[in-house]
């Protein structure tokens, strides 16, 4: 009988627990301001300047190894995007940054930073995905600079897109009939399939700029194909088997929040690939945010 | 008459139908939808104006909770601070309909509606989100409709970046142009003064905070100031994980977790830091779909998915909160309760052991 109790005893000291949740210390919701020694208290630090332009914080550049869910890794992951499209991009070929999965960053002596990377990019027509392996030199100092970048990848341009540009491209090669189109997509996020290849193609002309003004501290991608216009061909003989657009595209840059608008003269074939051969950035409309004179 | 009686018909049945939820709505066809959610579960939901915008026009919320007579935890949710990010509020919609359409049969979502209200402004800045309708060139509208000031003819206030929360540090613009421009000072913006005061108010009941944006995929947690730790963030980035696996779950996507200075940008002044500040212990921003291909204008085809991946997420921040604030009580007790007889089951085995011992030693 005792032996019985002294097992059941023991029993009982390994079977101790609650059914219910592990209680956590210090659980239970915080009521009240935190004592924490990081918090700051209410009502310190306001900031004042007297110029009006944008405050630039001084950001402490990361060096050596990148986690890869972090921010400087993923610009500059977005800037090798910007390039491939340059290289490779087309109607039928769109390319975006899926993964970013390491990166290393170093100072490179009084020039600027040099970034490494390994990511995985995504072809988003075809669904095509492709492992890339990018080196970026982001030039330091005055002035702006466009980044410079190699990029090597596997398996990213797998997809058979001759059939589909060739069929474009013979489509509206005629200059009897001009396309053109505006708001791709609209406001709902909208466009019609016969639109879908010059969206796509905005967007790979977009990267030429967005590569040109990328920096670390930015993150750029294509709001919108404010509206383009087929041109006809140029008689230049380097030329004359292009097609030819003017595209006035919405870029939305993350960081600063903002929209710009740029006009770019844009041509297209099979065998050139895209060529943008002049951009304007167009004035802000400041007068244009007054309310409109309609009751909602 | 026949076509009048049919427009009738339609539109009285328009918002029960299934793909209501998988289209944007301007802010009337929101106000009547609220209007709507009121008439259809009048014993579970009400309404409750708060503020007023520059413009004047009401700021509501949904109260959306099983009556009890004391007072409840609560839950905050808020959507469209951001005019142009017009996913968020589809998702506040498509979250109130979802907890209405379960609450009576999901034992869970049952549970916390017993327990906790939640209170769901399906649009704070409703100004901007007005002017972001009004035609294709203000679709990309960010901030609030008051004016500029001291000779700046440009409108608007970054709202998220205008509340009592180390205001103007870093992350802002102090032009008035400028999409992050903070205002002439903390809660300037009659839209962020109205929250601020809702959760002065309320802050003792609140359980969790969301604020909806988009895009990016990312879920964010406090503070934006890179030099400010949270004091619980190991729990706010153990929750996000969670919540961003809950998410990747449904279709696939991934959303990142981390502070807004480490995965995004810093930034002072937004409703998520103020809420945390004030005590509040789960604070999120949500940066829903999609990350950069389509940006602000994702196809309403998208909107369906996005919601329901969302939806996991927030289910899970929310049962989390939940559980803690309940169970943990319970826990406490059951623990007590278990030491107790652990302790009188030793006392009496000892004892009991003793008497045998004692018997066979005689």
């Amino acid at each position: 009988m005792g032996w019985t109790l002294l097992i059941l005893l023991v029993v009982l000291t390994v079977v101790h627990g609650n059914p219910a949740v592990t209680v956590r210390t210090g659980s239970g919701p915080t009521v009240g301001f935190d004592q924490h020694p990081n918090s700051v208290p209410l009502g310190e630090g306001t900031q004042t300047t007297t110029e009006g332009e944008s405050k630039v914080v001084e950001e402490v550049m990361t060096t050596g190894v990148l986690n890869p869910s972090h921010y400087p890794a993923r610009r500059a992951a977005t800037v090798v995007q910007h390039y491939l499209n340059t290289r490779y991009g087309s109607p039928y070929r769109w390319i975006f940054l899926s993964t970013v999965h390491s990166g290393s960053a170093e100072d490179v002596a009084e020039t600027g930073r040099k970034y490494q990377l390994e990511l995985t990019m995504q072809e988003i027509i075809s669904n095509v995905s492709g492992q890339c392996s990018a080196e970026l030199f982001f030039l330091g100092g005055e002035g702006q600079s466009a980044p410079q970048v190699q990029a090597s990848c596997e398996g990213l341009l797998q997809s058979n897109t001759t059939a589909q540009e060739e069929a474009f491209y013979q489509q509206h090669r005629a200059s009897n009939n001009l396309v053109s189109g505006n708001n791709i997509p609209d406001s709902y996020g909208h466009m019609e399939p016969s639109m879908k290849p010059f969206w796509q193609l905005g967007g790979v002309a977009s990267s030429f700029i967005m590569l040109r003004e990328s920096n670390e501290s930015t993150l750029y991608n294509m709001a919108q194909v404010a509206n383009f216009t087929q041109l006809v061909s140029s008689k230049e003989e380097t030329e004359k088997d292009q097609l030819r657009f003017n595209y006035h595209v919405l870029l939305h840059e993350m960081i600063s929040q903002e929209i710009t608008h740029w006009k770019l003269l844009v041509t297209w074939s099979p065998e050139q690939g895209v060529k943008v051969l002049q951009t304007e950035l167009q004035p802000k409309c400041h007068h244009c945010e007054a309310p409109p004179n309609t009751t909602n | 008459m026949c076509v009048s009686m049919y427009s009738a018909v339609w539109s009285r049945e328009e918002t029960t139908e299934r793909n209501y939820y998988t289209r944007y709505h301007n802010m009337s066809e929101i106000t009547a939808w609220m209007e709507q959610m009121k008439r259809e579960n009048p014993d579970v939901v009400s309404s409750m104006v708060y503020g007023q915008t520059y413009e004047r026009r009401n700021i509501t919320l949904l109260k959306i909770g099983l009556s009890s007579t004391g007072r409840k935890k609560a839950i905050w949710m808020d959507c469209g601070i951001h005019a142009r990010e017009w996913i968020a509020p589809a998702f506040c919609q498509y979250f109130v309909r979802e907890i209405l359409r379960t609450y009576k049969t999901d034992t869970k979502v049952n549970e916390m509606m017993k327990n906790l209200d939640f209170y769901i402004t399906p649009v704070l800045n409703v100004d901007g989100y007005i002017y972001s309708w009004h035609n294709e060139s203000t679709r990309l509208w960010r901030k609030s409709r008051s004016p500029g000031t001291g000779g700046c003819t440009c409108y608007g206030t970054d709202i998220n970046r205008n509340f009592y929360a180390n205001w103007g540090m870093v992350g802002v613009s102090t032009d008035c142009c400028s999409q992050t421009y903070c205002g002439t000072k903390a809660l300037s913006e009659s839209e962020a003064r109205a929250v601020t005061d809702m959760l002065g108010k309320m802050r003792e009941d609140i359980l969790a905070f969301l604020t909806i944006h988009s895009y990016g995929q990312l879920l964010l947690v406090p503070y934006g100031h890179p030099n400010i730790s949270a004091p619980n963030y190991d729990e706010l980035m153990e929750v996000g994980l969670a919540a961003a696996t809950a998410i990747k779950a449904v279709h696939g996507m991934d959303y990142t977790v981390g502070t807004s200075p480490d995965v995004l940008y810093a930034n002072s002044g937004s409703s998520r830091d103020f809420a945390r500040l004030i005590g509040i212990p789960l604070s999120f921003t949500f940066e829903l779909r999609d990350k950069g291909e389509h940006g602000f204008e994702l196809p309403e085809d998208q909107i369906q998915p996005t919601c329901e991946e969302a939806y996991a997420g927030a289910h899970h921040i929310i049962t989390y909160a939940h559980d803690k604030a309940f169970y943990s009580y319970a826990a406490t007790v059951t623990a007590t309760l278990w030491t107790t007889l652990l302790a009188a089951w030793v006392s009496s085995a000892i004892l009991l052991t003793i008497i045998c011992l004692y018997k066979k030693v005689k």
